[in-house]
């Protein structure tokens, strides 16, 4: 039956997502290493021999390594300290309001007279937390509202999962700048709020699907039938083996916060406190100049969609390995 | 849906009163003095109970009456402003859609018949990286090539000042209809860019989905059965193979007018394009809350409406769906 509900199959499709792993031998991700011994191929050993020789998983996890690491040796790498207006004295407002390129300043400065090449470099920081942030906070909000869902089920699930559809109605970007233009000082945490709420119902939806799908299977019957509480039931069974797609969900999400953050910047409701960098902001902050200096806008978002490419990347080509239906 | 509706509205609600300082502050701003607070206070019936302001807000925005706008078009009506510039953004998304459906669906199915070929790899990257790029940089990309550096189409704004004849906004279809074709053609013209930009996500996306479940539906026995039995290509396509595949095409191209609409705030704000996105956009920098209430409420409920829209296609694709 064709839902008619027009949300429904924006649900279906998470659930569908929620379902795939759920449903395989392994279950979790986090057994990887164990599966060596087990006799036929699980899901996770042909999942892991699979991802080692596709290119497009390398590619992605040896940008984001790359990011990851660049992150947190930026600040040592950096020629100059990103928050020096070093160049200020070039800056002419009429005339010539972003300085060039010259020895020491590869890349020129930025309007306000900081070195542009130590704001990129260090602005990895800032975005990898944006990235990490969001989507932690989305994770831990959707994983409660999913979990509380998934283990009460009746009315405790009827009601979460009405508030979570009402999440899904709205367009996600939408939602996002209306939870930023609520802040009355915006900040980094407020810019992190906003991306993160918006994939909250997401991660709900996810996690109760793939819950819901273990309450009927042999492993938990078998654990109740032991008189497993349901505390531990839900925490050492169902939710280990659920862990799969979220993980998968998170990579991808971790790609979309930036983007939005950078989208939030674009209309204003970013972080206006700018002495620690932040390539989406870096790429709002440009747009008064970006006709005169171009290159003031176009290296950050270069730097956006490699990271974003690289996440992309790596949680598509996990979500296909462990996808039991592509299983050669 | 209609329960939707109506906790959308509560959340709107609910929405409106945690602005920052009030909607008194938002008005009043710097000149707020305790009399004038407390006289605004009493005229907007902000000292009622909750629940009756609530009904009061359902009754007010049940005839339009949201409020004069503080910020896009100050003094303007709120309602008025979005209809207004409503048609503009749908002719946008309109023929972004339109352009992603046309593009992606044929590029899904080659990409699906050829799979692991240098074509269906080189499209699925493309793809990806169509995803991670952020959409108002590509307009600007967009802009700054193809209409400064090198004056192929206009910079920004929906038409040349042709002095056109306005029937019904839609400014293509104005011209048709008044007979006054450079008018169209202006607006076809100036529509090309920031349709481009507003639709590489949605064709990203249907792309992708038209490739998997072409391939999907290329390893099931009725496919092989139809070609061994010595039907021509152009029958198993069509009967076959993409009647079968579209349904979860359809869907798709339902869920992404949502991301259009956000997709529009942004696009529209780099091209001056003068829609709903527009204003979103201006309405959310000078927190202009009367018009973020209906534009907002309007962006849902264009949503739910688009994705009724889908159900009755799937009854025209689906034989099934209709004899239920």
């Amino acid at each position: 039956m064709s839902p008619t509900n027009p949300m429904d199959r924006r649900k279906e499709r998470i659930d569908a997502l929620a379902a795939t792993s759920a449903a395989g031998p392994g279950g979790s991700l986090l057994e990887a290493g164990r599966v060596d011994e087990k006799p036929g191929v699980s899901l996770i050993a042909s999942a892991v021999r699979r991802l080692r020789r596709n290119p497009v998983f390398l590619i992605g996890a040896a940008i984001t390594l790359a990011f990851v690491v660049l992150a947190i040796i930026s600040p040592f790498l950096a020629p100059h300290d990103p928050a020096a207006n070093l160049l200020i004295d070039k800056v002419r407002p009429q005339t010539n309001p972003v300085p060039g390129p010259e020895p020491g300043f590869p890349l020129g400065a930025d309007d306000a007279g900081r070195d542009l090449f130590s704001r990129l470099l260090v602005g990895s920081q800032q975005t990898l937390i944006v990235g990490v942030f969001a989507t932690l906070f989305g994770l831990t909000g959707g994983l409660s509202l999913g979990i509380l869902a998934g283990a009460f089920g009746g009315w405790v699930d009827a009601l979460v999962m009405r508030i979570v559809d009402v999440l899904l109605s709205i367009p996600s970007l939408l939602l996002a700048f209306s939870i930023a233009a609520v802040a009355a000082r915006p900040s980094q945490v407020t810019v992190i709020v906003a991306v993160a709420a918006v994939q909250v119902p997401i991660f709900a939806r996810l996690l109760r699907g793939s819950m819901l799908a273990q309450r009927g299977s042999d492993h938990v019957l078998a654990a109740r039938a032991l008189g497993v509480t349901r505390r531990a039931i839900v925490f050492r069974h169902m939710v280990p083996n659920s862990l799969g797609p979220v993980i998968v969900q998170s990579t991808l999400v971790l790609a979309i916060s930036i983007i939005d953050a950078a989208a939030l910047s674009f209309l204003g409701l970013g972080n206006p406190n700018d002495r620690q960098p932040e390539w989406g902001q870096m790429l709002g902050r440009a747009q008064p100049y970006i006709y005169d200096n171009p290159h003031l806008a176009v290296y950050p978002a270069l730097c956006i969609i490699v990271v974003a490419l690289g996440f992309t990347l790596m949680g598509e080509s996990l979500r296909e390995a462990l996808d039991p239906k592509t299983r050669r | 849906m209609v329960g939707v509706v109506f906790v959308l509205s509560l959340l709107l609600f609910l929405w409106l009163r945690s602005l920052p300082g009030g909607t008194v502050s938002a008005i009043l701003g710097e000149r707020a003095t305790p009399e004038t607070r407390a006289a605004l206070t009493k005229a907007f019936g902000l000292d009622q109970p909750i629940w009756v302001q609530y009904l009061r807000f359902l009754e007010r925005a049940a005839h339009g009456d949201f409020g004069v706008s503080t910020g896009v078009l100050p003094g303007a009506d709120a309602f008025q402003i979005f209809l207004d510039r409503f048609p503009a953004t749908i002719e946008l998304s309109a023929v972004a859609l339109l352009l992603a459906v046309i593009v992606a669906i044929p590029l899904g199915y080659v990409s699906a018949r050829r799979a692991n070929s240098p074509l269906d790899s080189g499209l699925v990257v493309l793809s990806l990286i169509g995803v991670a790029v952020p959409v108002f940089f590509l307009a600007f990309l967009l802009k700054y090539q193809l209409a400064v550096e090198h004056q192929w189409f206009p910079v920004s704004g929906r038409q040349d000042n042709l002095g056109c004849t306005r029937v019904t906004n839609f400014f293509v279809l104005d011209g048709l209809l008044t007979r006054e074709f450079d008018c169209s053609v202006s607006a076809l013209k100036h529509l090309v860019l920031p349709s481009v930009a507003l639709a590489t996500i949605p064709f990203a996306v249907i792309y992708r989905i038209t490739r998997a479940s072409v391939s999907e539906v290329l390893s099931e026995d009725y496919v092989r059965t139809a070609e061994s039995k010595g039907l021509t290509t152009r029958v198993v396509r069509g009967r076959h193979v993409m009647r079968n595949a579209l349904l979860p095409v359809v869907t798709t191209i339902g869920l992404q007018t949502g991301g259009l609409l956000a997709g529009a705030v942004l696009t529209e704000q780099v091209f001056n394009w003068g829609g709903i996105g527009n204003a979103l956009a201006v309405a959310f920098q000078r927190r202009d809350y009367p018009v973020l209430e209906v534009l907002i409420l309007a962006a849902a409920g264009v949503y739910v409406l688009i994705n009724l829209l889908v159900d009755i296609a799937y009854a025209v694709i689906d034989p099934r769906v209709r004899t239920r």
